[in-house]
């Protein structure tokens, strides 16, 4: 009983961690669907190039960890603007399967670029030494670093949260995800709003890989072997809202976990099963408003 | 829609026209000329076969599904367990792998096409996940990883048998391939097939007409998946193995490519993709395997963004350049 209740706070912890990185990761996806209904397939490669940058930054030139976790961030953020105004504008009033052409090309392309640069095999990940070694909490030891993920993405949630709830910002993206031609009529630039939200998204996608990469592996398969776990999250928690995603990612990060523990004989059968009930139960998503 | 005049539909005349017996031409040539690229060849039919069967609902249709070698494998996997426990009899099997993938067509149809754009597109991808972990999980059955194989199949009708350099398959493959093709053709030309159309084009108003659109979806994906099963089960006898690639998210990914670069709903689009990304891959692919990735992924952008019918699409609009030069 007693190695019962030690194993399950151990998944309970390890699914938390894990469905928090998730959450980081997706939550820019379901905004960025939410407000402009594009099919982006390719939001893992956003994650996998942070998981990248902060890696290489991290080995090849030094960068402590923080400031390289900063630097994925930007870079991405940056990039995808560059993408944005390329590519995915011209598309926002395609049909979804160009979008869906569009977004797993660019996904191959990653994909090949990642192959060249760093090879197939995964990526070591070396953390600062303040993060490794055990971490003691209510007479147990845990990860010092599942623990700092657990808190800094609490942290990043909070920021999320008030910053889409209580600014003027937030408001507008609220407004347009509601309803994007009234959003433009009442004088809101949607098109800009677009922009720098996919950026925050894409931004937030890069943090989330670096956070992540001892979790997730960083490899150049990265973006097609996340991407159905990216999309339930964002198809089961609902589109364009910041709740959905989250339930979302903390339920499939915690059964995830526990299956993988308990019942790995069936690999992620339960997860794939549950996503079907629930998008059956709920097309829009545990979250997501029906009419849409 | 007001397509080129080789977009086949309901209000163009359905009488083959002499260029449609051109692929068949050209297939018995490879079987003579190029006896050597047979097993290829092979691969390439029931990859157009797989192709067209996606083209009935992806390119008529509309549904865009993520997972459509969920039948494909489903079919490949009856087809071998068929093989190695009950009978290698090759015409029976791909019968049964057909009905089956049919079936399971059907049923997953009825529940996942009442959905429309991403809840769908995940739910195609959710079952084929499903299906490809039960292949990865159910050893006894499906051999897991290693795949499934050691079965000869018998010769068909007792009469032809396989052989090491595929004649028979090749042959085998373009039978089942031209059957497939009449019946799709049919299809596309009938009314069912107009309907089809226009629920592509606007569902709202199919409804508003009265037409039955759900019962329509359901009918043509269970086609569909059947197509696909039979593949599947071609894939299985000619290669006398089957493994979990035929169930992978990549096999989905690249036939939605085969068929992007042929061009979509206009059933020589199947025939022309396959051939060219096939034949690009064999020569390409072994000595650059990135630069392939990569070009394929920059291919699929610039069909999205410059060239939306494809190859076929392109040639179609030389064509109307060069007769408009004309007159």
């Amino acid at each position: 009983m007693q190695g019962f209740a030690s194993s399950l706070v151990s998944v309970a912890f390890h699914g938390i961690a894990y469905g928090m990185i998730l959450y980081v990761i997706s939550v820019g996806l379901s905004v960025t669907m939410g407000l402009m209904g594009f099919v982006n397939l390719a939001h893992g490669v956003f994650a996998m190039t942070g998981g990248y940058v902060m890696l290489s930054a991290m080995s090849r030139y030094d960068v402590p960890f923080p400031l390289a976790l900063c630097l994925a961030f930007v870079l991405v953020a940056a990039a995808s603007v560059v993408l944005e105004r390329l590519l995915y504008a011209r598309l926002y009033s395609a049909g979804d399967l160009e979008q869906v052409l569009l977004t797993i090309g660019l996904i191959f392309m990653a994909v090949a670029a990642a192959r060249l640069a760093y090879g197939t095999l995964q990526q070591p990940v070396n953390l600062p030494p303040y993060l490794k070694g055990q971490f003691a909490l209510f007479g147990r030891d845990f990860p010092a670093y599942r623990v700092f993920l657990v808190a800094f993405s609490s942290v990043l949630v909070a920021v999320l949260w008030f910053g889409v709830e209580r600014t003027r910002w937030g408001a507008k993206v609220r407004a347009a995800v509601d309803n994007r031609a009234m959003a433009q009529a009442i004088g809101i630039n949607t098109s800009l709003l677009f922009t720098v939200t996919f950026a925050l998204g894409s931004g937030l996608a890069a943090l989330g890989g670096a956070l992540g990469a001892d979790i997730i592996a960083i490899q150049p398969i990265y973006p097609f072997e996340n991407l159905i776990t990216f999309l339930i999250v964002v198809a089961v928690g609902g589109m364009g809202s910041l709740r959905g995603p989250f339930v979302a990612a903390l339920l499939i990060g915690i059964s995830d976990t526990a299956c993988k523990y308990w019942l790995p004989q069936f690999g992620a059968f339960f997860i794939y099963a549950a996503t079907i009930a629930i998008l059956l139960w709920r097309p829009a998503g545990l979250f997501g408003k029906a009419s849409q | 829609m007001t397509g080129p005049a080789h977009t086949g539909s309901y209000l163009s005349d359905p009488r083959v026209r002499p260029m449609e017996w051109l692929p068949w031409v050209l297939a018995l040539v490879c079987y003579f000329a190029a006896p050597t690229y047979l097993p290829l060849g092979s691969y390439i039919l029931i990859m157009i076969l797989f192709a067209l069967s996606l083209d009935l609902i992806l390119g008529y249709a509309g549904i865009i599904t993520l997972g459509h070698a969920a039948y494909f494998g489903f079919g490949a996997y009856v087809a071998a367990i068929l093989a190695v426990r009950v009978t290698a009899d090759p015409l029976i099997g791909i019968a049964v792998a057909g009905i089956s993938a049919g079936l399971l067509g059907w049923l997953t149809g009825l529940v996942i096409l009442r959905m429309r754009g991403l809840t769908l597109l995940m739910l195609t991808l959710a079952i084929t996940s499903i299906c490809y972990e039960i292949a990865n999980k159910a050893t006894a059955l499906t051999g897991g990883a290693d795949g499934l194989g050691g079965f000869n199949m018998k010769p068909i009708l007792g009469l032809f048998k396989f052989d090491l350099f595929n004649k028979t398959g090749y042959l085998y493959c373009l039978l089942f391939l031209f059957v497939a093709w009449w019946l799709v053709r049919r299809i596309i030309y009938s009314p069912f097939g107009a309907s089809l159309t226009g629920i592509r084009e606007n569902v709202a108003r199919m409804h508003a007409l009265g037409s039955p659109v759900y019962q329509r979806l359901v009918a043509v994906y269970t086609i569909s998946a059947a197509l696909a099963g039979v593949a599947g089960g071609l894939l299985t006898h000619t290669t006398e193995f089957v493994g979990l690639k035929v169930l992978s998210f990549d096999l989905s990914g690249d036939l939605l490519v085969m068929l992007i670069l042929g061009g979509v709903g206009r059933i020589y689009g199947a025939f022309v993709g396959p051939v060219v990304y096939l034949l690009a891959q064999d020569s390409l692919a072994k000595q650059f395997p990135e630069y392939w990735y990569f070009g394929i992924g920059l291919m699929l952008v610039l069909v999205v963004m410059f060239a939306r019918g494809g190859i076929l699409g392109i040639v179609d609009r030389l064509l109307l350049r060069i007769r408009r030069g004309n007159t």
